[in-house]
């Protein structure tokens, strides 16, 4: 048995910083949102040549083109815009093709409107809350002490805060946009942390019930030790996965593979490390 | 009885390997990738292909939204029903395999979403698809054209009366034999065009077009002043009724707007699907040998189990059939990573059983009845959110896109087969390898 709860000061610590930086970020950055919720249109455009990004940027400066954000990576043109109709398109497109001579390939083209924006914000919303409290009714059923429930919902939101003040940073050094995949990613993370904290809950309560151990920070050491390998090798299986993804996987769905790898690590180092000393700490009040 | 359970199970692996390989392959025999039998006179017809989706296969999706602001509360579900005939007809001229096309009811607003799989001329088919549908009465032209030509060709002159005109189309019954029939009702202007137009043409056809292809050429046979008419004919029901959904189509036209757009190129999704395909195989050989090395001969049963796990997902994304994406895709090789964490959980308690000095067997059947419970509460979790995700019941409060859900689906596909191969499958495994020992 190892005394994990010796070090619970730095795990705090630990904690802490991560989270801080999220929370900087965002509130100094905040997020960048994509088209699902705020409107507007995304283009990629493949050239059949290279050419400047000067060059490009004339054409649609010329054609009054509402950009909101313009990349150019090789032969690849990465254009957001707000809300652009379908004859505009056409007419930048045939301008880039006849002023640039190139020939342009619509890789892909998205256009949503703005209320429709709206309305996926407020959707995702009401999912993520019926599943946050889906999550709860649950966790009351499974752990029938409220240590347990309120400890696993806090190192759900240290999960939460971890992810979402991650993703504004990566907003903002590498491009990243909160989407509808993205909540996903969010929801996923908050399963799969609670589950995690499940594990480590059960083997904690059978000890005491058994009363093979003296106090409760006896019985979390002996869970936290005996589930380690469990939890490490279930989260490396998961990890092998989307490591393979992200570094290799598409650039469509990178951030939100990235996203789910956070989370998962996250979600792992929550259930022995924030939920467990939080239950200990609960615990021995209530006996105080 | 055992060896006929071993041949039992060797039969639904090879049937599971059968569907599950790639329809491509090429091997010297021809693989059907059809089932076309009957069982007691029940046809039995499936088709075991992979359906990807948009942004896999690249294609369109489109999101309308009908103007609804015009039209009465009364006549809103007709007009609504034939906008979305309007749409296919027009989808169907344009040769596209497989549309969908859905209407989508968010608060008081009516929306059409329509896929267009495979299509790359999109914006050729946004235009086309989102004009208001013209309804025209024509009569014949003065032209001299062949008597053989079909009379729809022959009815080239326009006569003024449109959509606009008519109030209501509605299928009526005759009073005589009940035979269907198609009722028309003009307003004040179509009841003076109606009449004039039956008057010069008795004996002759009129035809009704909408979006110049014709729907119907009836003859005249008397001149009409009430402006009501009916239109008879060896008409099923159910043939009236699609004639009065395209009439009403011109008559109660549904301006609609395009509020989403998403285009994918093929070859966009082409990459991806490669890239994918690729990193899942990278990903699933790290894990079989992580699960060997660290497990040794269990590691390797459960690598057993974890393939018999891919192989009865891909049937069932192939038997459902799924719609592949791009999330889709994520969310099952998601899940190929907690399908192991079952065994894991089952092997840990083994190991545990067997350090308290029991022997093998006793600590495989304490392990799997112990391990049970924690891998039971572990998925509830994860199978609720996926609930939720995929809004199975259509909950407009709820979203509704399809890449979420693709994500939500596979995922819960994943995480129920994966309680069954990594319970069941792997203890028959442990029994079958280990009975020698």
């Amino acid at each position: 048995m190892i005394n994990f709860l010796k070090f619970r000061w730095l795990y705090f610590l630990i904690s802490a910083i991560v989270i801080s930086a999220g929370l900087f970020s965002i509130v100094r950055w905040g997020f960048r949102y994509s088209i699902d919720f705020t409107g507007g249109s995304n283009f990629e455009f493949q050239m059949n040549k290279v050419v400047e990004k000067e060059k490009i940027q004339k054409v649609l400066d010329l054609n009054k083109i509402p950009v909101v954000s313009f990349k150019l990576s090789d032969k690849t043109i990465l254009l957001r815009t707000k809300v652009l109709d379908q004859n505009k398109e056409s007419l930048l497109k045939k301008d880039l093709e006849a002023k640039l001579k190139i020939k342009i390939t619509v890789l892909r083209s998205e256009t949503v409107g703005p209320i429709l924006g709206k309305e996926a914000i407020n959707k995702t919303l009401v999912a993520s809350i019926l599943a946050v409290i889906g999550i709860l009714i649950y966790m009351s059923f499974a752990f029938k002490g409220f240590n347990f429930a309120f400890s696993a919902v806090l190192a759900m939101f240290h999960d939460l805060l971890v992810v979402v003040g991650t993703y504004s940073l990566l907003c903002h050094f590498f491009g990243a946009e909160v989407d509808t995949m993205f909540v996903t990613a969010v929801l996923t993370t908050m399963s799969f942390s609670v589950h995690d904290t499940i594990v480590i809950f059960d083997k904690i309560r059978e000890y005491k019930e058994l009363g093979e151990t003296k106090n409760i920070e006896e019985a979390s050491n002996k869970a936290v030790t005996v589930t380690m390998v469990r939890s490490l090798n279930n989260s490396m299986t998961i990890i092998f996965m989307l490591l393979a993804l992200t570094l290799m996987g598409g650039s469509t769905i990178r951030f939100f593979i990235i996203t789910l790898l956070i989370g998962t690590i996250t979600g792992t180092y929550s259930s022995p490390f924030v939920a467990t000393p939080i239950l200990v700490w609960l615990e021995k009040r209530r006996q105080k | 009885m055992k060896t006929f359970k071993t041949i039992v199970i060797a039969f639904i692996l090879l049937g599971l390997i059968w569907v599950d390989l790639p329809e491509n392959i090429k091997i010297k025999y021809n693989i059907p990738t059809q089932i076309d039998f009957k069982v007691f006179g029940l046809n039995v017809k499936k088709d075991f292909t992979t359906k990807l989706g948009l942004d896999l296969k690249g294609g369109s999706s489109l999101i309308f939204e009908a103007d609804t602001s015009k039209v009465k509360k009364e006549d809103l579900n007709d007009s609504i029903n034939s906008a979305r005939d309007v749409i296919e007809r027009r989808i169907n001229f344009f040769g596209v395999t497989e549309p969908q096309i859905q209407t989508v009811k968010t608060g008081n607003k009516y929306r059409l979403s329509v896929d267009l799989p495979g299509i790359s001329n999109y914006e050729e088919a946004i235009k086309l698809i989102g004009q208001t549908a013209q309804l025209k009465f024509k009569e014949l032209g003065n032209e001299n054209i062949a008597t053989n030509t079909p009379i729809f060709l022959q009815l080239t002159k326009d006569t003024g009366l449109s959509g606009i005109h008519i109030l209501k189309s509605t299928v009526e019954f005759n009073s005589q034999d009940g035979k269907p029939e198609v009722g028309l009702r003009f307003n004040k202007k179509g009841t003076e065009l109606f009449a004039a137009i039956t008057k010069r043409n008795i004996g002759k056809p009129v035809g009704i077009f909408l979006d110049n292809m014709p729907l119907t050429t009836p003859t005249v046979q008397t001149e009409i002043l009430d402006g009501s008419a009916v239109i008879t004919g060896n008409f099923t029901t159910e043939e009236a009724k699609k004639l009065t959904i395209a009439i009403n189509s011109g008559a109660l036209p549904l301006p609609i707007k395009l509020v989403e757009q998403k285009n994918i190129g093929p070859t966009l999704g082409e990459i991806e699907v490669r890239k994918s395909v690729y990193a899942g195989t990278i990903g699933l050989i790290a894990v079989l040998l992580f699960m060997i090395i660290y497990y040794g001969r269990l590691g390797f049963i459960a690598s057993l189990a974890l393939l018999i796990y891919g192989l009865i997902s891909l049937f069932i994304f192939k038997a459902i059939p799924l719609v592949l994406t791009l999330p889709g895709v994520a969310g099952f090789i998601l899940s190929i990573g907690m399908a192991v964490d079952s065994n894991i959980l089952i092997f840990e308690r083994i190991k545990e059983e067997q350090r308290k000095g029991k022997a093998f067997d006793i600590a495989v059947r304490l392990g799997f009845g112990r391990a049970i419970d924690a891998i039971k509460d572990a998925n509830v979790t994860t199978l609720t959110v996926a609930f939720i995700l995929f809004n199975p019941l259509n909950w407009e409060f709820l979203p509704q896109f399809g890449m979420v859900r693709g994500f939500a689906l596979t995922l819960a596909i994943g995480v129920g087969t994966s309680l069954f191969t990594g319970v069941v499958i792997t203890k028959r495994l442990i029994n079958f390898f280990y009975k020698n020992d």
